[in-house]
């Protein structure tokens, strides 16, 4: 922890900032490969439109109501409104970083982008586009810079070395690095919720509503998987021992829970599918995003097959329990955040983090297995509660669901006017006639012209 | 004349195609269908759900013939479409009042 500005730290934590942020349009690959092609371009519009609204209420009172100064236990304060005092500071969270406030600010943002967006999934086909930017807004103010407050913010140091304004799970020793409770399991649950609000999609459990181009969901589980480096290792904050450990341990558990997921497939259904290896590697890195920079690489290996094993049997739950979680925010999300959290209670050792803490196999007892299940719990809790209310409250009023028609004929044309793929049914789009290819002399003639 | 119509499996397509143009026939009009008949569709496991699926991609092919050359080339279609699994299709012929070629404006037989 450098008391002056650190060019390295700094230049990898604006890389990283961009790398989080390619996450969000590689998502919205992942979500829009995932649905029917009438309903792409508002699956992937839902990503774009976070970024477009979280980056606005972040510079106005987001990043504040996350990260202030003189904030309580639960929420912060609005000292930082619009940013400009931040100018010219140091980050200062449980210490001084060597990188400037602004650089974490927006490094932060990416985060506070992607966690609605990652809710999206949960509701495909079906939302209405201006309910879903209202939502946006609110549920971060609400839900989002709350939570991040409870879980990221350490508070400032003083130069005394007292500590103020930590969020309460922070400030209790819950590990969770990158944001496996904030951002994954926040997410989840958030999803879980607007799922049972706005209800099941015409010929759910009838229809398999296949993906409509697995290749969009390969690119996007590709960019995820690219831009999580900067998710994990970034979150060091700082080019350092933590980053790598954090970089290495992204690697292998979301190659390894690729693994354990197609091995399910290949086992329970007999084929392994593009799609299971795509799941497989975003469930890998949901599960190692909080645990990354506090266990040892082979623990990663252990957590991505567990992972992937477990997340795979888990989004078959919306079929037996009847919540048409659409592209399986749940099975993914909030069970491998789960996973990813209380395998930090077992596996955690300060042998590879002195930040960290002792799990149960390091000798450490149970007590972090009990931070870390309070921290699960209470994220669970709150964003299922206040999400499932807010949902509410907005189909009540501005309505949520599109009609059955309009889901029907697809919602791209219905909310966007526009549709994915303008493919027309005779020629390619070309029906109506071209006169210049009526003029040109082809070289291709039939045997019946040939003849005549 | 006749036309022969025929709903055959996809993957027969090749082999009815080559079978037609080694009989003779000049021309032939093919497009993707769904349907099911005894067979009633089938089950396909996805994502660990299974689902009933109605509808059986085919290949509906058209064929304009002379009175006399129908049930030969009925007979060409059922022997190079056949697999003998369910699901191998169906062959119809119906009589038809009038052809005409829409270059010449030659009708009847002549512009088959």
């Amino acid at each position: 922890m450098a008391m002056e500005l650190s060019a390295g730290d700094t230049a990898w934590v604006l890389a990283s900032t961009a790398l989080v942020l390619l996450m969000t349009p590689g998502l919205a690959l992942f979500y829009g490969g995932m649905t029917r092609a009438k309903s792409t371009l508002n699956m992937m519009m839902m990503s774009f439109a976070s970024i477009a609204i979280v980056s606005v209420l972040w510079v106005l009172y987001g990043f504040s109501l996350a990260f202030g100064n003189s904030g309580s236990a639960f929420y912060g304060a609005f000292d930082l409104s619009g940013l400009g005092s931040a100018v010219g500071q140091l980050t200062n969270n449980g210490g001084i970083y060597g990188i400037p406030l602004l650089a974490f600010a927006g490094f932060q943002l990416m985060f506070a982008v992607i966690t609605p967006a990652l809710i999206s999934g949960a509701i495909a086909d079906r939302a209405r586009f201006a309910t879903w930017c209202v939502f946006v807004g609110l549920w971060v103010t609400i839900v989002y810079f709350p939570v991040a407050h409870w879980v990221f913010d350490f508070g400032d140091k003083d130069a005394a070395g007292n500590i103020t304004g930590a969020g309460w799970l922070a400030a209790r020793g819950v590990l969770d690095f990158a944001g496996g409770t904030a951002v994954h399991i926040n997410a989840g649950a958030a999803g879980l919720a607007l799922a049972l609000v706005l209800g099941r999609r015409a010929g759910f459990k009838k229809n398999p509503m296949r993906p409509h181009s697995l290749p969009l969901v390969l690119l996007g589980a590709g960019l995820l998987w690219f831009g999580w480096f900067g998710f994990n290792a970034g979150s060091a904050l700082g080019a350092n021992d933590t980053a790598a450990l954090a970089l290495m341990n992204t690697q292998v558990a979301t190659a390894a829970a690729m693994g354990g997921w197609l091995l399910v497939e290949k086992i329970r259904d007999g084929h392994p599918t593009s799609l299971g290896a795509a799941s497989g590697a975003v469930a890998g890195l949901v599960a190692i995003t909080p645990a990354c920079a506090f266990v040892a690489p082979w623990a990663a290996v252990v957590l991505g097959v567990l992972a992937g094993i477990v997340c795979s049997l888990a989004v078959g739950l919306k079929y037996k329990l009847n919540y048409d979680d659409s592209l399986d925010v749940v099975g993914v999300h909030l069970v491998g955040g789960i996973v990813g959290c209380l395998f930090i209670g077992f596996f955690s050792t300060t042998a590879v983090n002195s930040f960290g803490a002792n799990g149960i196999f390091y000798g450490g007892g149970a007590e972090l297995l009990g931070k870390q299940a309070l921290a699960v719990i209470a994220v669970i809790s709150y964003s299922f509660i206040v999400t499932y209310l807010l949902g509410l409250l907005l189909e009540k009023t501005m309505g949520f669901r599109v009609e059955r028609d309009a889901e029907l004929e697809g919602i791209d044309l219905a909310e966007h006017a526009e549709t994915a793929y303008e493919l027309e049914g005779v020629s390619g789009g070309g029906f109506g006639g071209s006169p210049a290819l009526t003029k040109t002399k082809t070289s291709v003639r039939s045997d019946e012209e040939v003849s005549a | 004349m006749r036309l022969v119509t025929a709903i055959i499996k996809p993957f027969k397509l090749d082999d009815v195609k080559s079978a037609l143009e080694a009989y003779g026939v000049q021309g032939m009009t093919v497009s993707e269908a769904s349907g099911y008949g005894r067979q009633r569709g089938h089950t396909e496991v996805y994502r660990g759900a299974e689902y009933t699926v109605d509808l059986v991609p085919k290949v509906r092919l058209e064929v304009l013939v002379e009175d006399h050359d129908a049930d030969a080339v009925v007979d060409v279609i059922v022997k190079s479409a056949h697999t003998g699994r369910i699901g191998d299709g169906k062959v119809w012929v119906v009589p038809v009042d009038s052809v005409a070629r829409v270059r010449t404006g030659e009708r009847g037989p002549e512009a088959l």
